[in-house]
């Protein structure tokens, strides 16, 4: 390697080693310490004995603590299930959407792509509050449910497990939509036209091409929602009520207001414990996932 | 030909107004002039004019902005470089490491990202005395970090479609590695490099939970404050904060987007100018 080539590898390799590695063991250093009255507020991991001689003191406190206590395990749980569900309804939602940008022709499929990733480039933590906006006591849903006689007294949306659902399915819809239409766009439609042709009804081509077929962007675009959403703070902390407990809320209240650095580094070694096994899935999914992460590439031109 | 899907249009319709229904409605009440949020009291401009005169929301737009461009730039940088050691350099010993850490950004949660860097200045300021406070430093260092991850994609993509008999082209026309790089790659990843800029732009004013983590006493960045007030109930004045930031933003976007559209029209153009290609 020439001294240009070797510099132009070593600057984002050293960048990554220490912005990225080096954060991360220390997390499962202090993870294994004790918490302590002092800046910092952790034991350290060496400590000089009287005699001279340097003793490893390693504690799993922290772990037995997250074991023990049903908080952690209730709120592990808990985000599982709230990332497995919106995760399924984001499904229902975008897979509507991205067929038809697939089977959507010209200018009207760029058009489409773009109307699912504008939001997406728009502030966040805005678009959530959006939703507090339309989901308040005296807000904009319920006015509208008063009004068409669909109820009589106003319900009580804002604060509750459903408005998370909403506010997640509303902000990780793109990378549900992305991975989906890269998958259904690529399928050839004649297939799903034989199949009617023998006899299928759309119902059943759609359950027998098209879904199986599909399959590929169904499971990323399944993983790049549900691996954020286990770890997600804002959602729950603005939409939520006291009861909706999930693991990324517990972490910051552990670090914020508890100060409990060690055991906020333990919550977030299992959390990604937890995030191991569909991280590990979406690595080997390759190129096409990661791309669509971010932007959609262009379609490519079928290969004679 | 085919038959009419009506189920699926109507299914997708009601998609993109879940969608853009909040949106929507989030710039109309925006110009609402009464106090109560929820209550519409005609339009008016009074919550823009009150928004001006807010010094905290003002001050913290303005490091934010300068925080998002300083992170754009070094991410692009830092993304370019990094995208084009995945690319160009073939296998190399490091690889597995290298890309597998360049991903970690991009799927690990924003609290844990941010808890460790954390505890990563916080562990430098006893080693090394540097960063001596966490304020703009930290928080700077800390958006590049994962918003170069982006940038990486994003060139990455962009370079695996570009043809590099182009780049060997210049480099036996007698061009050094260095010239071949800024003159020729640089150029044809140009619309890449745009979007990798506006995409870290973007990751970097969003971004709540790193910089929360990250940042000290008297650096506020704008979600910061945001998130303080809006944690507990509405704000008039952010109905419309958020008006121009979806304006600016979707504007952003869409810039990006052409010049993603009109690149990769131009690279097919070139591509079928050049006659039928032998793809291996």
């Amino acid at each position: 390697m020439s001294p240009g080539r070797r510099l132009f590898y070593a600057i984002p390799l050293v960048w990554l080693l220490v912005f990225l590695l080096l954060p991360f063991l220390l997390v499962l250093k202090i993870s294994v310490a004790d918490a302590v009255q002092a800046q910092p507020p952790y034991t350290p991991l060496f400590t000089e004995g009287s005699d001279g001689g340097i003793a490893l003191s390693i504690t799993f406190a922290n772990y037995r603590f997250i074991l023990d206590d049903a908080l952690y395990l209730v709120s592990y749980l808990a985000s599982i299930k709230v990332a497995a569900v919106a995760t399924l309804l984001c499904l229902l939602v975008g897979y509507p959407i991205a067929y038809a940008i697939a089977r959507a022709k010209g200018r009207l499929q760029v058009v489409l792509l773009l109307l699912v990733i504008l939001p997406f480039w728009t502030s966040f933590l805005l678009r959530v509050y959006a939703w507090k906006l339309l989901l308040q006591g005296g807000g904009l849903l319920n006015g509208a449910l008063l009004a068409l006689g669909v109820i009589d007294a106003p319900l009580n949306l804002l604060y509750s497990q459903g408005a998370v659902y909403v506010g997640i399915v509303y902000s990780y819809l793109p990378f549900m939509v992305l991975p989906l239409y890269a998958a259904l766009a690529r399928l050839d439609h004649s297939l799903v036209e034989a199949a009617l042709d023998l006899g299928c009804r759309p119902w059943q081509a759609f359950a027998r091409v098209t879904l199986p077929l599909s399959l590929p962007g169904i499971i990323a675009g399944s993983l790049l929602v549900f691996i954020p959403a286990v770890g997600e703070f804002v959602i729950p902390e603005l939409l939520g009520g006291p009861d909706s407990i999930m693991i990324g809320r517990v972490l910051w209240n552990e670090f914020f207001a508890n100060r409990d650095w060690p055991l906020a580094s333990a919550v977030a070694i299992a959390m990604l414990l937890i995030l191991v096994l569909p991280i590990a899935l979406l690595q080997n999914r390759t190129t096409g996932t990661q791309a669509s992460a971010s932007l959609p590439r262009p379609k490519q031109g079928r290969r004679p | 030909m085919s038959r009419r899907p009506i189920a699926l249009i109507t299914l997708a319709a009601f998609g993109y107004a879940f969608l853009y229904v909040p949106i929507i409605l989030l710039v109309a009440y925006s110009f609402n002039g009464g106090d109560r949020v929820m209550v519409w009291q005609g339009f008016s401009t009074r919550w823009y004019a009150e928004l001006f005169q807010d010094a905290q929301l003002l001050q913290a737009a303005w490091l934010s902005l300068r925080i998002a461009v300083v992170n754009a730039t070094c991410a692009t940088i830092l993304g370019l470089m990094a995208g084009y050691v995945l690319v160009r350099f073939g296998r190399f010993r490091s690889r597995t490491l290298f890309s597998g850490m360049l991903a970690a950004p991009l799927v690990i949660p924003e609290v844990i990202t941010g808890l460790s860097l954390l505890m990563l200045f916080v562990a430098l300021q006893e080693i090394v005395g540097w960063p001596a406070a966490r304020g703009v430093t930290t928080i700077t260092l800390a958006h590049i970090t994962f918003s170069s991850a982006y940038v990486a994609v994003v060139v990455q993509s962009r370079l695996a479609q570009l043809d590099p008999a182009l780049e060997e082209a210049a480099m036996d026309l007698g061009a050094t590695p260095a010239r071949t790089f800024l003159l020729v790659t640089v150029p044809l990843l140009a619309p890449a490099l745009v979007a990798g800029w506006l995409l870290a732009f973007t990751l970097s004013i969003d971004d709540l939970v790193i910089a929360s983590f990250v940042s000290g006493p008297g650096a506020s960045t704008l979600p910061m404050v945001i998130f303080s007030k809006v944690r507990i109930g509405l704000s008039p004045e952010i109905n419309a904060l958020a008006t121009l930031m979806i304006g600016v933003v979707m504007l952003g976007g869409l810039v990006a987007l052409l010049l993603l559209g009109r690149a990769s029209r131009q690279a097919a153009a070139a591509q079928q100018g050049a006659g039928p290609r032998h793809s291996a």
